[in-house]
């Protein structure tokens, strides 16, 4: 098998990205819709898309304003709900970590749920992939994910209510993430902690702020290394 | 429902961007290329694995677009969504074949 150029990186990782797009999109035209017919303008919606770029945190904001909660809980709930975007910060450390400030600067503006998964995903299934490579690849996702949420979200704000109802797009989320973790469930380690997240993520589903998803996610990590080290011992890898 | 006077949706749009950019950050431009330790690495590994299932199993079973309500529409795209994505590795069909589900199934109760 011949090692592709950098530039064959690149593209790989828009190819990698490109179906995301597909859920990106909608999530973004839901964003833009839902702002305005809450009365923000078109220029407040685009910036919430372009400075936050967290589609779950901004609706989720946007639902709080509306309910008259204070600034504070509001910013607090929405960053809470984004405290997973550290962890994915961490995940990519041992890849990119030697990477320029700027570049991995870059990166932490782009990592959003998407150009992350399908990145881990593509460096745990090829652990020969240099660090520029692995940079080169995160950038194509980047590329192909980041420019659709922008155009999106301007769009779902010019079209507005025009949106038919009966598509259920809020489920767009939850499908995608299941379809990028099911081929992850590889190993009995894999699988105890995504069955450890999901008890403890129902089981917390009621604590405020979203805090349970953080609790689901350490408890699912402690989960899959406690089993990792069970089974293949202290200096597995 | 109208906010869109209040000058605190800027507050809340540039404290968001900036907090949310410092999470992304933190670890990526702060620790940058020091080793890490072989246990903070091995939990490292189930970061993907650990927490998204603990976001999603309760948008699963209790959407909000349904008020919290069981969903069967929901629920079985949910289910062939990872039935092929386990099967086929084929994150694009998996996604396809759970969202026509959903229609599909959708139309019909």
């Amino acid at each position: 098998m011949s090692i592709p150029e950098p530039s064959g990186f690149f593209i790989q990782g828009v190819l990698n990205g490109a179906p995301h797009s597909l859920v990106i999109g909608p999530f973004g035209f839901l964003f833009g819709v839902v702002a305005t017919e809450a009365g923000l303008s078109i220029f407040e919606t685009l910036s919430f898309s372009v400075l936050v770029v967290a589609g779950a945190a901004q609706l989720t904001a946007l639902e709080l304003m509306q309910d008259n909660t204070p600034t504070v809980i509001v910013i607090l709930s929405a960053l809470a709900l984004n405290l997973r975007m550290a962890l994915y910060s961490a995940s990519l450390t041992p890849h990119l970590g030697t990477a320029r400030f700027w570049q991995r600067a870059a990166v932490a503006y782009s990592l959003v749920d998407q150009s992350y998964a399908t990145s881990i995903l593509q460096y745990e299934n090829n652990p020969e992939m240099t660090m520029p490579q692995k940079l080169t690849f995160f950038f194509g996702v980047a590329a192909s994910v980041i420019p659709v949420w922008y155009l999106l979200t301007f769009l779902g704000a010019l079209v507005g209510q025009s949106i038919p109802t009966d598509i259920p797009l809020d489920f767009a989320t939850p499908l995608t993430f299941i379809a990028l973790l099911a081929p992850l469930l590889r190993s009995l380690p894999h699988i105890l902690a995504a069955l450890a997240s999901v008890i403890a993520g129902l089981l917390f589903h009621t604590m405020p702020y979203n805090l349970g998803i953080m609790l689901a996610g350490v408890i699912g990590m402690s989960v899959g290394a406690w089993s990792e080290q069970r089974e293949f011992g202290e200096h597995h890898r | 429902m109208n906010f869109a006077q209040d000058s605190n949706i800027w507050l809340v749009i540039w404290a968001l961007g900036l907090g949310t950019f410092g999470l992304r950050f933190l670890f990526l431009g702060l620790v940058g290329d020091r080793k890490m330790p072989v246990w903070v690495l091995r939990h490292l590994r189930y970061t993907a694995v650990g927490l998204l299932p603990g976001l999603i199993a309760p948008m699963v079973l209790w959407p909000d677009a349904t008020g919290g309500m069981l969903d069967w529409p929901r629920l079985i795209a949910a289910i062939v969504t990872l039935a092929v994505g386990y099967k086929t590795k084929n994150i694009f069909a998996a996604i396809l074949l759970g969202g026509i589900c959903l229609y599909t199934i959708g139309q019909m109760v």
